[in-house]
């Protein structure tokens, strides 16, 4: 990173840590996109950078939501705790699903992820502990280490914004070390990177997993923003959502997720008043994007960027 | 001994039939995805949106279709609908082939899974923002009514259920003779094989592979107009099942028809049995298989090492 870009990082971050003291976009809203935020920037690793799509990443999301959910409503766990205890959830559950996914290639792997995903959505209708169709509501946020009282939606704010640029962090070292090179070779060429010697199984296992783990943080922080954890957040259409986020922001760019997961976020918000439009805005967005637009808009603003550049040194 | 469990040969007959019947529905749908894939390399997602739009179709034929067009009188019954449902859906199919799969054959496989499943989305999405998720009722034909009753045993087999098994059957029957016994299923497997080497032969590929995509679709809407009297007619119909059908087909392999046909039936009988023995897991026991099987057999039970 040279000294211009690392300029731009302070000042974007710097402006995150702005958002509370303005009152025109309600802070429980960035709260959420953040959470998709990153909850896109960890299937991202998956998708874009190692090229194994899931279609079951609800599973993580949502079973994460349902523990913290659990032990800080009915077992009084402190906050801190409860978030640990759903990531590692998320992380265990990763483990079992990628062990068995990655037996099989392409679009096997994401008929197998999808699968698997549903169980998960059938064991937390029957569950006793997840609560059916209520789901688990009233979840405690707590106070952050004994100190800060999360219920202020600014305090919470800052604890979200703080896990966000730390799961993002966590992508941006994985991506950019000598581990993210054998990801993306195996994207490009998994015959070649297997003929390399690169236990190819175990990498893809190693990604599955850490994506698992991040998606499974947002699930955890998603339900105490919301204080409620529901079937929603085990059901397929998020695992199709955070598809979308990936592929409109520009799967394969770090920002890429971020900006899908602020336009997915905003259009449905804009439209949840008018019935079933948002699913209809959801699945055209799709059609649009494979059609037309399959790097995503990160990934076209990249592209325009480097032919200007081209032509301004031809 | 059935006492003892606390099962009724009554209610073991009962829900091996349930399971009959939905073993049908999932042979005869990844029966349709096994042909799709095998043609065009893609997994049809919305296949469950295209069953459910089959059902529709017969529904609003019967209950609608008169109203639209300013004669209360005229209604399509059962059995035309049975045919013309699956023609007007696969005509759907047909352009949706033309206009956008056709786009995306040169790119990665999962293009096609999304752009589907977009589809699925717009597709549901728009017959739940007009006729919500309550779910309609289709009548069972006047001649399907009743039951047949096997009275030393005191059970009742309803007529429509059988000839559901019956007609599902004979169309996954005669899908297989049609693939593995004339020209024309000739020239498909050889397009699965080689589509390259048979279009230098001469063969129209590009036409076939939309021949494809038509007929399985068509066999969708088919199942969705069967399925139409047994379950209510609703937009989400489509989608639950379709996710059963994907571990199916994982199960199966799709590298064989009749792969298809056995696994789907052979997964409705052991979801009936279930829930004859332990209902809690019924849901889930489709799944469950699916992982011991990829733990077993990763290529599938009847699919080839690739």
């Amino acid at each position: 990173m040279n000294g211009r870009s690392r300029a731009w990082v302070v000042a974007a971050v710097a402006a995150g840590g702005l958002l509370p003291f303005q009152d025109v976009i309600y802070i429980v809203l960035v709260m959420k996109v953040l959470c998709f935020a990153l909850f896109a920037c960890a299937f991202n690793l998956l998708l874009g950078f190692t090229g194994l799509l899931s279609f079951g990443h609800a599973a993580f999301f949502g079973s994460a939501a349902y523990v913290t959910g659990y032990l800080c409503r009915s077992l009084g766990w402190p906050t801190e705790a409860g978030i640990l205890a759903g990531t590692l959830t998320a992380a265990a559950l990763g483990f079992v699903v990628g062990s068995l996914a990655i037996r099989r290639l392409g679009i096997y792997f994401a008929m197998i992820t999808l699968a698997l995903a549903q169980m998960v959505y059938f064991l937390a209708v029957q569950l006793p502990f997840t609560g059916g169709e209520d789901g688990i509501q009233g979840i405690p946020r707590g106070t952050l280490f004994g100190l800060i009282d999360l219920k202020n939606d600014t305090a919470m704010y800052y604890f979200v914004y703080a896990v966000f640029l730390c799961g993002f962090a966590i992508v941006y070292r994985a991506v950019h070390s000598p581990f993210g090179q054998v990801l993306k070779a195996i994207r490009e060429n998994e015959p070649r990177a297997l003929s390399l010697g690169y236990d190819v199984a175990r990498f893809k296992l190693l990604a599955f997993v850490l994506s698992a783990t991040l998606a499974g943080l947002a699930g955890s922080t998603k339900s105490l923003v919301y204080q409620l954890a529901t079937l929603t957040d085990v059901h397929w259409h998020i695992s199709g959502e955070v598809v979308l986020m990936t592929l409109l922001g520009g799967m394969g760019t770090m920002l890429g997720p971020v900006v899908g997961a602020l336009t997915v976020v905003g259009l449905q918000n804009y439209l949840s008043g008018i019935g079933s439009w948002s699913t209809i805005a959801t699945g055209a967005i799709f059609v649009v994007c494979v059609l037309a637009f399959r790097r995503g808009i990160v990934g076209e603003l990249g592209a325009a960027a480097r032919r200007l550049i081209r032509t301004n040194n031809g | 001994m059935f006492e003892l469990l606390g099962i009724t040969p009554q209610g073991l007959v009962a829900q091996l039939l349930v399971g009959l019947i939905n073993g049908s529905f999932y042979a005869m749908l990844s029966l349709g995805l096994a042909i799709i894939f095998g043609l065009l390399n893609i997994i049809n997602f919305s296949h469950g949106a295209q069953y459910m739009l089959g059902a529709f179709a017969a529904w609003i034929g019967a209950t609608q279709l008169g109203a639209w067009i300013g004669n209360p009188e005229f209604s399509i019954g059962y059995w035309p609908a049975l045919v013309l449902s699956p023609l007007l859906i696969g005509a759907s199919g047909i352009v949706i082939e033309r206009t956008m799969l056709r786009r995306l054959y040169h790119l990665d496989p999962l293009y096609g899974l999304l752009l589907t499943f977009g589809l699925a989305l717009v597709i549901e999405g728009m017959f739940r923002h007009w006729y919500g998720i309550s779910g309609e009722n289709y009548e069972v034909p006047e001649s399907l009514t009743g039951a047949f009753r096997l009275e030393g045993i005191g059970l009742a087999l309803p007529k429509y259920r059988l000839w559901v098994v019956a007609a599902s059957l004979a169309v996954c029957f005669a899908s297989w003779v049609f693939i593995e016994r004339t020209k024309l299923g000739a020239y498909l497997r050889a397009g699965t094989e080689n589509p390259a080497l048979l279009q230098a032969f001469g063969v129209n590929v590009p036409l076939l592979i939309t021949a494809a995509y038509g007929y399985g679709v068509a066999l969708a809407a088919f199942a969705g107009v069967l399925a139409a009297p047994i379950f209510q007619v609703s937009p989400l119909m489509g989608s639950n099942l379709i996710i059963v059908v994907f571990a199916v087909v994982v199960i199966g392999g799709m590298g064989s028809i009749m792969g298809s046909i056995v696994t789907g039936i052979g997964l409705g009988l052991i979801e009936g049995l279930t829930k004859v023995f332990y209902a809690q897991a019924s849901d889930v026991v489709v799944f469950v298989i699916m992982a011991i099987v990829l733990l077993l057999r990763p290529a599938g039970l009847f699919g080839r090492e690739t």
